[in-house]
């Protein structure tokens, strides 16, 4: 994040010497915004301007890494059509020490279950936070230890009591567990306690004005490796605090905020709570502590994390080769289409509905949509006759009709003469595709 | 030291319109919805009025739907009836409006006439106070034909109606225009031809507070970040004071979600997927969340136990905060 030429001026010496190579400071200090000058060519800047100006160049939002390959943070836009959203909101499930051996052993088994495929992605939950609500700081680190030896995702463990934490976390620092969170009451313990261990802490505030209170108090501390939580459970005002602690961070540079956000759902009624947290997957939670571990309430809610997430740059794709649905034979129908997996699994989907064993060819559009490619011209005949004579199914099936979708039937004379395949205009839209291979076929 | 909060200060704010009218409107609605107002991001109360909260308009077909069993159910019998359907969604669900399909219409199907579905539109009127959201069976030269009809007979009961869309608009916006209707102008996910429309629908002579952007929404896990993104610079836009961009938006959630996947297949067939019954709802209760958070004024919804969740949803984010 690059500062203003005249913001990096205000803390030159403004000695107008031209020692560093330029005239004036002022000129020096536009060569540096626009990254074409070094701040050690000048010889008078002070310690603290130096700091200032280094600090400033530092990413708006630290990244903050734990447990197996969790990241945190390091954002740099407050809408994803700006740029991206680079690391996907990490989730994970609470287990409360209150909890008996064997119910814990069920939650766990349940949690690490949550793994999922759908459109030719992979999604699994991330980690796992225990939590001490029982009083017992004994029992609290038994449950650490249990659910540590269980789960190789990644950890989080939560206590108010230092004492707790310190009997607790220790055994799995390795492990590199977010610990906290540390409060006005705890903070020098828990924060010294976390430098000591090398892992990253939460700090926890009710509300912005304190959380900065809070952040600037442990940074005196002399440690970084923080994550906010400030505080609030209700939907809309954290949802509010989402968004003033981005814009702080990024649109004001401010520092003490310049850190990954935590939140924790209010809601206990489990859909209720998937509700909730979808608002903060939307609205810049880089990580969110959930209650419910039912397959059927996580899914929904990672493949919203992973829409939100699609660099908007880069469209997800398939490979550009034969794919084979079902049980095919040398009757099974050919489609083609376009290498954009929104595209392919669309047709994917419905291919798969109509219980019809078939190829389907994706042509490489660079992940673009039928009629995008057909516009960019990356559907051209010449194109597809070409990827089909290289997919081979020529010598899988004994017929030559091929399937192309409705909205490109201009190209069908095209392709049939340079494919020399019969060329069957399918249906403009993919959930036609059933009732089209029936009449197809009656 | 307290902390100087970031609070952005817009030009304008999203464009107003209003649909129903009550007795003393010209209509029979016992109240009407106004969509848009607001002068800020969604929710958030601190830099700019949240003037209404989003709406959601509950579909109604006017022959039985081909949906899962899992929606089905809740209704009961009442889906071979528009006008019970109707009143058990405004009673027992609270839906704000009623969003009435009529796919019987079409002409590879019931192939209803215009007569028919005008006389249907009246019935479902008759039976519940809330104001409606009226399209056709998307067979664009019946279509203008049945909501011609629908239009007319329907003059002063001031429907949403829909859909107007960049090669077809004309007789949709000459039918809102002439029985006092507003339109639904429809786009397919792209900001480029929905401006293009809305200035082609208002240079006909309808007024800009006349016309709701539908932007073609994508369904969660299928396009639904396209959706997203261009709905977020379609606000953007409107608090930029874009005219063209500054109406409210309404979003075919019910429709999208459980056209997916996700949202039919049973455990049995997908055991990595968990239980029909709650995925299913999550499907479409998220497809709305997130729609919410880019500035979602109308949700047009199915399922009844998605539409609570969406309901308590609204509810928690309207609360102030700062």
């Amino acid at each position: 994040m690059g500062l203003t030429g005249l913001e990096i001026y205000k803390q030159l010496p403004k000695k107008n010497c031209g020692e560093c190579g330029t005239p004036t400071c002022l000129a020096f200090a536009m060569a540096l915004a626009a990254g074409k000058g070094a701040l050690e060519t000048c010889p008078y800047v002070t310690d603290e301007a130096r700091e200032n100006l280094a600090s400033a160049s530092a990413p708006p939002i630290k990244a903050i890494k734990f447990g197996n390959e969790s990241v945190l943070g390091d954002e740099t836009v407050l809408f994803r059509h700006d740029k991206t959203f680079y690391h996907p909101t990490t989730l994970l499930i609470k287990v409360s020490d209150k909890l008996t051996d064997s119910e814990i052993e069920a939650k766990v088994q349940e949690i690490e279950g949550l793994e999922f495929d759908r459109v030719g992605l992979h999604y699994s939950i991330d980690g796992i936070a225990v939590v001490n609500e029982s009083s017992d700081q004994d029992r609290f680190s038994q449950v650490v230890e249990k659910v540590a030896s269980a789960t190789s995702r990644s950890l989080m463990v939560l206590s108010e009591n230092p004492d707790a934490l310190k009997a607790a976390v220790p055994g799995i620092a390795s492990r590199k567990p977010l610990i906290g969170p540390a409060t006005f009451e705890n903070y020098e313990a828990v924060v010294n306690f976390a430098k000591e261990q090398k892992v990253p802490v939460i700090l926890k505030a009710d509300g912005l004005d304190a959380l900065n209170e809070l952040v600037e108090s442990a940074q005196k501390l002399g440690y970084k490796e923080f994550v906010l939580d400030p505080g609030s459970r209700s939907t809309s005002q954290t949802l509010a605090n989402l968004t003033h602690l981005r814009r702080l961070a990024i649109k004001k540079k401010y520092r003490p905020f310049g850190y990954p956000v935590i939140a924790f759902t209010g809601k206990n009624e489990p859909l209720d709570e998937i509700a909730e947290a979808s608002v903060y997957v939307a609205k810049y939670a880089s990580a969110i502590v959930l209650k419910t571990s039912i397959k059927a309430h996580i899914l929904p809610l990672m493949a919203l994390r992973q829409n939100l997430y699609t660099d908007p740059q880069k469209p997800i794709q398939v490979e550009p080769t034969l794919h084979v649905i079902g049980d095919v034979n040398e009757n099974s129908p050919v489609y083609v289409t376009t290498n954009f997996s929104l595209t392919y699994y669309s047709v994917e989907g419905e291919v798969e509905s109509s219980k019809i064993p078939s190829y389907i060819l994706p042509i490489d559009t660079d992940g673009t949509s039928v009629l995008t490619a057909y516009a960019a011209g990356k559907f051209e005949p010449e194109k597809i006759a070409d990827a089909l004579a290289a997919s081979g199914v020529a010598e899988k099936v004994n017929h030559r009709n091929l399937i192309i979708p409705g909205a490109v039937a201009v190209i069908s004379g095209k392709l049939q003469e340079k494919s020399s395949w019969k060329v069957v205009v399918g249906p403009r839209e993919s959930s036609g595709i059933i009732s089209f291979v029936r009449t197809m076929q009656g | 030291m307290p902390i100087t909060l970031v609070k952005e200060k817009y030009q304008s704010k999203v464009g107003q319109v209003i649909i129903g009218a009550t007795p003393d409107q010209g209509g029979t609605r016992t109240k009407v919805i106004v969509a848009g107002g607001d002068s800020a991001l969604p929710f958030l109360h601190f830099e700019g009025k949240v003037e209404n909260r989003p709406v959601i308009a509950m579909e109604v077909t006017d022959i039985i739907p081909p949906w899962n069993d899992v929606i089905k159910e809740q209704f009961g019998d009442v889906l071979d009836n528009p006008i019970a359907w109707a009143k058990k969604c405004v009673e027992e669900y609270n839906a704000d409006m009623i969003y009435l399909k009529l796919i019987g219409a079409n002409p590879d199907g019931e192939n209803r006439s215009p007569e028919d579905c005008a006389r249907i539109v009246k019935e479902v009127l008759g039976a519940v106070g809330v104001p409606l959201v009226v399209v056709g069976c998307e067979d664009s030269d019946k279509d203008n034909e049945v909501m011609a009809a629908v239009a007319e007979a329907a003059a002063g009961e001031n429907l949403l109606i829909g859909l107007a869309e960049q090669d077809n608009y004309k007789s949709i916006t000459a039918a809102a225009m002439v029985h006092k209707h507003n339109v639904i102008a429809r786009s397919p996910l792209d900001i480029n031809i929905c401006k293009q429309l809305n200035i082609l629908i208002s240079e006909m002579g309808l007024p800009l507070n006349r016309i709701v952007i539908d932007p073609m929404i994508g369904g969660l896990g299928y396009g639904i970040e396209y959706a997203y993104s261009i709905m977020e610079r379609a606000r953007l836009g409107a608090l930029a004071n874009d005219k063209m961009l500054s109406m409210p938006m309404i979003c075919t959630v019910g429709y999208e979600a459980n056209r997916a996947k996700e949202a039919n297949a049973l455990a049995e067939e997908f055991p990595g997927w968990g239980e029909l019954q709650d995925r299913s709802i999550l499907w479409e209760t998220l497809t709305a969340t997130a729609l919410l958070q880019v500035g979602a004024s109308i949700l047009l919804m199915r399922n009844p136990a998605a539409v609570r969740l969406v309901q308590q949803n609204i509810a928690d984010l309207m609360e102030a905060n700062a």
